[in-house]
């Protein structure tokens, strides 16, 4: 049926030109997502770890490789969206925000070995794991992460998180759960709230810095603040390794009336007491607390650390960090083996952004390998850190190896501005993106 | 981020919404301005009483947006600090304007249309 008036539309025109619309809105996008060009490869590949990195990893060598040989090793079911840690513990998300199922992300054909790894042998080019299966690999992506060493800090009680005004937002998403619990206790009554961060490298430099603004905004907002004091104490002289942007967080909390500390290093806690014991350059300090966020030293899993992976001199040696170049990712001594994410021994970098960066790079290395053509691909140290500065705004701080700050959204999204629009980013965009990442799409 | 490619936005937020819900919203998005201007066409003027009518809901289709978009964010509103956040809340609230005007302009001009049409059909 048509209207046949002489200069109305037709229903049937009117459906054409829709269709066409469409049709032309979406066909950019349809070439766009032509499927890139596969290489024809028998490599046996293994990943041990099934993280941020790890899963990336896969989703992106099976987009890459036809016929390939991919084993992911986690003996972890679950998959920690870590960056959602802090905002379980701002009380913004739920316990199980950064919950989700590792089998959900692992690509077809890429087979999944739930068990820990026991040893890693470069020399013999073999992964084995706890049941004593043997991995034998043309190439290796270490992409485990890291430990958090606990015992280092005398006195400390994990399972004591979430009370007697003790925290650990690092812990778990549990322990981030229990920790907003006690936070915001505290934030009702008010009192002494001690923030660190550990002497060691860490996952997020920037968490730290974060959750002393979360503390500090929420005892302004529960009316609690006159009568509190939040000190933060810093493991060296600066607040951040980036000066700007440590210049722009002693402003703040130069504003906010939070004390800075420098040269702390937590040796110490008494739970029951609730004193914190750090050392300084003038000897032991002591500091009563009633609310502490402990954040423990961090290292290589011991894995790595028995294996002959990490750096042998240096800063990192102690840490057990994999010895790999900063811009490839590749092993130094071991060409055929990378290290991605928290575990590789590199300036910077151990962020989710820093993962979404560094995978493509090392992808392009193991395909100039198994291409014999040259690539000149670099990981330039690209870190991203959305540091929270209250409920509701944030400042989105990217920068590379040299310090400098290398903004997303120039002219548009401001680094050292707190901004909302960052907050945004933080509360909504960041985990689909992560995601996204995860199934080789980011 | 290291580049924008449409893409990955795409894949973003179908990961953020789910895929029913974005191609929900992709279809509501292409539906609601071409049957705006197929009305136009084939009305030849824009009919000034229903665009009134549709603008002030429309006023009130703003702000809704803007409260979905507190919620959904986990914001407050008193979040807004630099310019950046002055252009994000006005292209919210322009998007829940004009989305709404048009939305609710194209169903009334629409159902008009069809009720005239049905008064008019030649008798069988």
């Amino acid at each position: 049926m048509s209207y046949n008036d002489n200069n109305s539309l037709t229903r049937r025109r009117f459906l054409q030109l829709g269709t066409l619309g469409t049709g032309a809105l979406l066909l950019p996008l349809s070439t766009a997502n032509a499927a890139p060009q596969k290489f024809r490869s028998s490599a046996r590949i293994v990943i041990v770890g099934a993280g941020a990195a790890g899963l990336a990893l896969a989703s992106r060598l099976t987009a890459s490789l036809e016929g390939a040989d991919i084993t992911l090793v986690d003996a972890r079911r679950e998959h920690f969206y870590q960056p959602g840690f802090t905002l379980v513990a701002a009380g913004i998300k739920p316990v199980d925000y950064p919950v989700s199922r590792t089998a959900d992300y692992v690509p077809e054909g890429v087979r999944l070995v739930v068990e820990p790894v026991a040893e890693i042998d470069p020399e013999s080019n073999r992964v084995t794991t706890e049941s004593a299966l043997r991995l034998d690999y043309d190439f290796l992506f270490v992409a485990c992460g890291m430990q958090l060493d606990y015992a280092a800090i005398d006195g400390m009680d994990v399972r004591r998180i979430g009370s007697n005004g003790m925290g650990s937002i690092y812990h778990s998403p549990q322990g981030a759960h229990a920790t907003w619990l006690e936070m915001s206790r505290f934030a009702d009554r008010g009192g002494v709230a001690v923030l660190q961060r550990p002497d060691t490298e860490m996952k997020c430099a920037g968490a730290p810095l974060k959750y002393t603004f979360i503390v500090e905004d929420y005892l302004t907002r529960r009316g609690t603040r006159a009568h509190s004091q939040v000190i933060y104490n810093s493991n060296n002289q600066a607040l951040f390794s980036v000066p700007i942007v440590s210049e722009k967080v002693r402003m703040l909390y130069r504003e906010r009336n939070i004390q800075m500390n420098y040269d702390r290093t937590l040796q110490a806690i008494d739970l029951d007491r609730r004193i914190a014991t750090f050392s300084s350059p003038q000897g032991k300090v002591q500091l009563e607390y009633d609310f502490i966020n402990v954040i423990p030293p961090m290292k290589a899993p011991d894995v790595v650390r028995n294996s002959p992976l990490p750096w042998q001199t240096g800063a990192w040696a102690n840490e057990g960090w994999m010895e790999v170049d900063r811009g490839t990712l590749r092993h130094v001594r071991y060409p055929n083996v990378f290290g991605i994410g928290d575990i590789a021994g590199v300036p910077k970098g151990k962020t989710a952004a820093s993962v979404k960066w560094q995978v493509p790079v090392a992808i392009e290395h193991l395909l100039a390998d198994i291409s014999d053509k040259p690539t000149d691909a670099l990981y330039t140290g690209y870190t991203s850190c959305p540091l929270i500065t209250r409920l509701g705004q944030a400042m989105l701080i990217e920068f590379d190896y040299e310090n400098n700050l290398m903004p997303s959204f120039p002219g548009l999204v401001a680094p050292l501005e707190e901004l909302w629009v960052s907050w945004v980013m933080k509360t909504m965009g960041l985990k689909p993106t992560y995601i996204s990442m995860l199934r080789g799409r980011a | 981020m290291s580049e924008l490619d449409p893409i990955v936005l795409l894949a973003v937020f179908q990961e953020m919404l789910g895929a029913p819900l974005l191609w929900l919203l992709i279809i509501l998005g292409i539906i609601t301005p071409l049957a705006f201007i197929a009305l136009l066409l084939r009305e030849r003027r824009l009919v000034a009483s229903r665009m009134f009518y549709s603008q002030t809901v429309g006023l009130l289709g703003g702000g809704l947006a803007l409260v979905l978009m507190a919620r959904v964010s986990s914001s407050g509103f008193t979040d807004a600090g630099g310019p950046a956040d002055w252009l994000l809340i006005g292209l919210i609230f322009g998007l829940g304007l004009v989305g709404t005007t048009l939305m609710l302009y194209s169903i009334a001009g629409w159902a008009q249309a069809l009720r005239r049409a049905g008064h008019h059909r030649p008798s069988e």
